[in-house]
């Protein structure tokens, strides 16, 4: 490249030499065309240290395409927190009920819990059951990887709709059905 | 007269005394060197608050491909623009319509379209158009890749949408600032590690079988398509290594030849270096190259847990 454009300077000049303008040799092929400043290197690093304050991140959760990889994981990871969050809840509910005077015991429980409308009822197990699904059958996949087997990008995806089926169908029998 | 001036200007630069600030680099890497810092130094200068949505396309201008010919095939792209010497001006993303006629077939030739032809201050890296220099990832409808090797989809309904890589700082357009992430690849000491000398005297050999565990290791060109796509990196980006540098910290540990595998590994092992890896997997879904990042860490993960 630089030297085929040596070789093209060299015919214009030798095609139309201009002497008023005559340059030493070596200067020629470095001619750059653009405006440019010179600046010391501490200027330098100060306008890099004030643009770099300045600069954005660029967009990420928002724009970054829904896959089968990493939208699981998320919701792997609210349904972790909903569900052990959940228990400790009503662990420590359970711990203070004799205080407070609440009954928490298994027979109000199943008492209050049959006196609901089917509607609520069927909401009330759907919401325990698909999160519960969720997370245990990806855990089986989560435990899988630990040891190394199934990272293949044809096997993830597979393996990650074979479990999303797999909490669909449990999960609406769990709150249809039992 | 040519060849003359070509003697003449290698006799010159033979002997010319020249000062040698002249010759000295002057990119960001070399004469930053602020960019060494330890990373909570350099971490602090910057503002983690600064996150700002590109102004939606609906609200710029479009750019119309200049001269489109018969039977035009004309795709819109939404490209990601911020310029940093307009600092107070939000980032946006700019229309521009090409005819795929008169377009190459990949997404880089598009970029490089529009930069030659209609506006010549869009900015992004390109060097060897091949997916082999990894100068070119960035984010294409919603997935990180090299623009040589990703073609632009024919149905021109479709509008594509490029914006750099995600939760990166924008340098300009689509330019990402990768100073951490190469400061985090100097930080596994990417080189052989070896205090014996080969007992013959010759090259480190190794046998067929530990050549054969560096397949698919080697490969990567560090592009940061897989660890700009990991949820994971973006929001610990200061202290997780990623995938693309733990898989590069794989090859060393891997490697027969090299003789600091505990060292290596002892270096990782803290929450954060190598354990804010969750097994999402974007990254090996992501590689351009086909690499498994995700493997690789999974390896790390099982070599430290069974030695």
């Amino acid at each position: 490249m630089a030297s085929q454009r040596i070789f093209q300077l060299g015919l214009q000049r030798a095609a139309a030499p201009s002497f008023a303008t005559l340059r030493p040799a070596g200067r020629m092929v470095q001619r750059r065309f653009a405006a440019t400043q010179k600046v010391t290197d501490t200027e330098a690093h100060a306008i890099l240290a004030k643009q770099r304050i300045q600069r954005p991140v660029s967009p990420h959760l928002a724009i970054y395409k829904p896959q089968i990889t990493w939208i699981p994981s998320m919701f792997n990871r609210i349904t972790g927190v909903m569900l052990s969050g959940g228990l400790y809840l009503f662990g420590f509910a359970y711990l203070a009920a004799p205080t407070f005077g609440w009954h928490l015991e298994t027979p109000s429980l199943v008492a209050a819990v049959a006196s609901w409308p089917v509607a609520v009822k069927l909401l009330a197990k759907a919401t325990v059951a698909f999160p519960f699904f969720m997370h245990s059958i990806n855990g089986l996949r989560h435990l899988a990887w630990d040891v190394g087997i199934g990272f293949t990008n044809k096997t993830v995806m597979q393996t990650g709709w074979a479990m999303i089926g797999l909490t669909v169908a449990t999960s609406l029998y769990y709150t249809l059905l039992v | 007269m040519a060849a003359t001036r070509t003697l003449a200007r290698l006799a010159t630069r033979r002997i010319a005394a020249r000062p040698a600030s002249v010759f000295t680099r002057s990119f960001a890497s070399v004469s930053d060197t602020h960019a060494r810092d330890p990373l909570s130094k350099a971490a602090e200068k910057i503002d983690p608050k600064v996150i700002t949505k590109p102004i939606p396309e609906s609200q710029t201008s479009t750019i119309k491909e200049p001269e489109p010919g018969k039977d035009a095939k004309i795709k819109t792209f939404h490209i990601y623009r911020w310029n940093p010497d307009e600092p107070s001006s939000k980032p946006k993303m700019q229309t521009y319509t090409l005819d795929l006629n008169k377009t190459g077939p990949m997404m880089l030739d598009a970029l490089i379209r529009i930069k030659n032809e209609v506006d010549p201050t869009l900015t992004f890296r390109r060097s060897c158009r091949e997916g082999i220099c990894g100068s070119c990832a960035m984010n294409i409808d919603g997935v990180n890749t090299l623009a040589c090797l990703c073609r632009i989809p024919t149905e021109t309904t479709k509008e594509s949408r490029i914006y750099p890589l995600p939760h990166m700082y924008v340098v300009k357009d689509l330019v990402p600032d990768m100073t951490n992430f190469y400061k985090q690849y100097r930080s596994v000491k990417p080189y052989l590690q070896r205090e014996t000398a080969s007992p013959d005297g010759r090259e480190f050999r190794q046998s067929k079988e530990d050549r054969r565990k560096l397949d698919g290791l080697y490969e990567c060109i560090l592009c940061a398509c897989c660890s700009t796509s990991c949820p994971s990196y973006w929001w610990n980006q200061e202290e997780y290594l990623g995938p693309a540098v733990l898989l590069q910290s794989y090859r060393w540990i891997a490697d027969s030849r090299d003789e600091k595998k505990p060292e290596r590994l002892d270096a990782l092992n803290n929450s954060m270096s190598l354990y804010r890896c969750h097994t999402i997997l974007n990254c090996s879904r992501t590689c351009p190259k086909g690499l498994n990042p995700a493997l690789a860490i999974a390896e790390i993960k099982k070599s430290m847990a069974f030695t």
